[in-house]
């Protein structure tokens, strides 16, 4: 027992086989304990918390009761509930679109002219801005009476709907808006990827006649895997995860038709103290999630195992 | 180089190039031109319903000092940095030993605590919330800048944790199992080698971290009640009741709430991108 005792404070000249086990055994978790301590307390803990809390009924203060699987009962019968549902689809859908377009502008910018390295980060700027701005200026740009759009479109004789208040195009509205800073992330990853695009592959499919198309799709887009994987999931994240935008552009209106299930959790525990409901729907979201999540882990996984 | 350089093509084709680029670029920013153009246009000119015609005076900077002084928006500001800083700090500081931790030692059960770190980091915001919110109560923490920053510093360790593991793992192995058969203790080995070779990917993570944390609006929705102490992007929806019909002076103030981001990402753009596109190029 001494000798245990002993070994921490001593530094050891040579080192034993016994201490040196010991300490590649404790050291790791010293080093690990408190950032894992932090995560437990704020992120592990509270999951499991929420997911208790979808069993019960609860205002936030007072007693809590079991209600079982009621919420869900209750959740499977609300008009709401499926609108959110149906828009957080359209979000997914729609957002796919941000590696596609992020990929084409990827591939217009990348060339070596004077000024392109402005040209990028300019084009890049939209997502180092916070959702809420994006939000703000695109409310502004979509506004029927004054706003950019209507203004550039009205010499053209299209008119265009209050989109933000109309009930079929409010959702669409902020997706876009959405689009926006997704697609310059896209666009950044694609850039990065085209970089380490090994050269000679490309000559050699040149001069077998590859070009255009057959060369993207055959040659490149193959080398560009690992970025396409890292640009889906952000953007199914960021698809999922859409609150800033609907609170501060629509707050899921009009008459919720442009709510997200992010949202309407928010809107359940926060106006209506309704905390087991709520983590009902934060139940529903974290599990559609998690097809992503497991998905991304098991790649992952692999890459693991196949570089050590 | 996929696409053909633009110099190999026929003149024609370049000069295309080069009339399309800044059209495109003029186009993909239409709405930023926009709330830029507005912020500087002059109460007077909206009032006559001049939106985007030739303006009869700018008025940044008339615009940008009534937004100071008719607004708690300096108050904002300086909430934001407040609860972004120290956040950015703590996370690397945890993440950086926990990296060290995941990458440097070989034991059963790490990779299940990386994909913990991990996936805590994608999981909605929404099944936090309440627990969190709960918590700080618990805590004597709520309504202060400490609950959002010890949240900030406790999520945002995921990610980073994430990244330095891969970064400190793919440094010489060589170097730790050196000093290690010198006889240098674990701790040293973390400040004296790891640490400067980890640098870039600190620098990489700050930039990052900082537009995450000062963007982000959910946190300190659910957090922070008092007016006082709200972030500018919360500050921001207030300016939005108050600002109601002189969009000049809102379209100000979501420039001074954007401004910061946008130049450190300008300042530290090599790094920004590095932290953002990590593992877009291998694996």
């Amino acid at each position: 027992m001494t000798d245990i005792h002993t070994m921490p404070v001593h530094r050891p000249r040579k080192t034993g086989t016994f201490f040196r086990r010991n300490k590649l055994v404790i050291m790791p978790l010293v080093f690990i304990a408190p950032a894992f301590a932090m995560f437990s307390l704020f992120v592990i803990w509270p999951i499991i918390q929420s997911v208790g809390l979808s069993f019960v009924e609860w205002q936030g203060i007072g007693p809590k009761t079991w209600v079982g699987l009621d919420n869900y009962r209750e959740l499977w019968g609300d008009r709401v509930f499926w609108t959110s549902l149906v828009n957080n689809i359209y979000w997914l859908v729609l957002f796919l679109l941000a590696p596609v377009m992020g990929l084409f502008i990827a591939l217009f910018l990348n060339q070596n002219v004077f000024g392109i390295r402005l040209v990028k980060s300019l084009f890049f700027f939209p997502f180092v801005v916070s959702q809420i701005v994006v939000g703000m200026i695109f409310a502004w740009f979509y506004d029927p009476a004054f706003g950019l759009l209507a203004t550039l479109l009205k010499p053209l004789g299209i008119g265009i709907p209050a989109i933000l208040a109309d009930e079929n195009w409010a959702t669409f509205g902020i997706i876009v808006a959405g689009l926006w800073p997704q697609t310059a992330y896209c666009m950044i990853i694609y850039l990065t990827g085209l970089n380490s695009v090994n050269p000679e592959m490309i000559e050699a499919a040149r001069l077998d006649g590859a070009k255009g198309w057959r060369l993207l799709v055959k040659i490149v887009l193959p080398q560009l895997r690992a970025a396409t994987f890292i640009a889906l999931v952000v953007t199914v994240i960021g698809a999922l995860r859409s609150f800033d935008l609907v609170a501060v552009m629509t707050s899921g209106g009009p008459y919720n038709s442009s709510n997200v299930l992010a949202y309407y959790m928010y809107d359940n525990a926060i106006s209506r103290y309704r905390m087991g409901y709520a983590s009902a729907i934060a139940t529903v979201l974290f599990f559609i999630m998690n097809i992503y999540i497991v998905w991304f882990l098991m790649r992952l996984y692999k890459n693991e195992k196949g570089a050590r | 180089m996929f696409p053909r350089p633009i110099q190999e093509t026929s003149r024609r084709r370049q000069l295309i190039y080069k009339v399309a680029l800044p059209i495109s670029l003029v186009v993909w920013l239409l709405p930023m031109i926009a709330i830029v153009a507005t912020a500087g246009r002059s109460l007077s000119d909206l009032n006559r319903g001049n939106y985007w015609g030739i303006p009869s005076e700018w008025a940044f900077i008339d615009n940008f000092m009534a937004v100071f002084g008719s607004s708690s928006v300096g108050t904002y500001l300086l909430n934001s940095v407040i609860i972004t800083l120290p956040s950015i700090a703590g996370a690397l500081f945890l993440s950086t030993l926990a990296g060290a931790g995941l990458a440097l030692y070989k034991f059963r059960g790490r990779f299940l605590i990386l994909a913990l770190f991990i996936a805590g980091n994608f999981v909605p915001f929404q099944i936090l919330m309440i627990p969190v919110r709960q918590l700080t109560l618990d805590l004597g923490i709520y309504d202060t800048y400490w609950g959002v920053i010890l949240f900030q510093i406790a999520f945002q360790t995921g990610f980073c944790t994430f990244f330095m593991r891969n970064f400190i793992a793919d440094l010489p192995f060589e170097l730790v199992e050196a000093a290690r058969a010198e006889g240098v203790g674990e701790w040293k080995i973390l400040i004296h080698i790891i640490v400067p070779l980890v640098r870039p990917a600190l620098a990489a993570l700050a930039v990052l971290q900082f537009t995450f944390i000062w963007n982000d609006f959910f946190w300190p929705l659910i957090l922070i009640q008092s007016d006082e102490l709200r972030p500018i992007t919360l500050g921001l929806t207030v300016l939005k009741g108050q600002y109601i019909s002189s969009f000049n002076l809102l379209a100000a103030g979501s420039l001074i709430a954007a401004l910061p981001p946008v130049m450190m990402f300008f300042a530290m753009q090599r790094h920004f991108i590095a932290g953002l596109t990590l593992g877009a190029s291998k694996g």
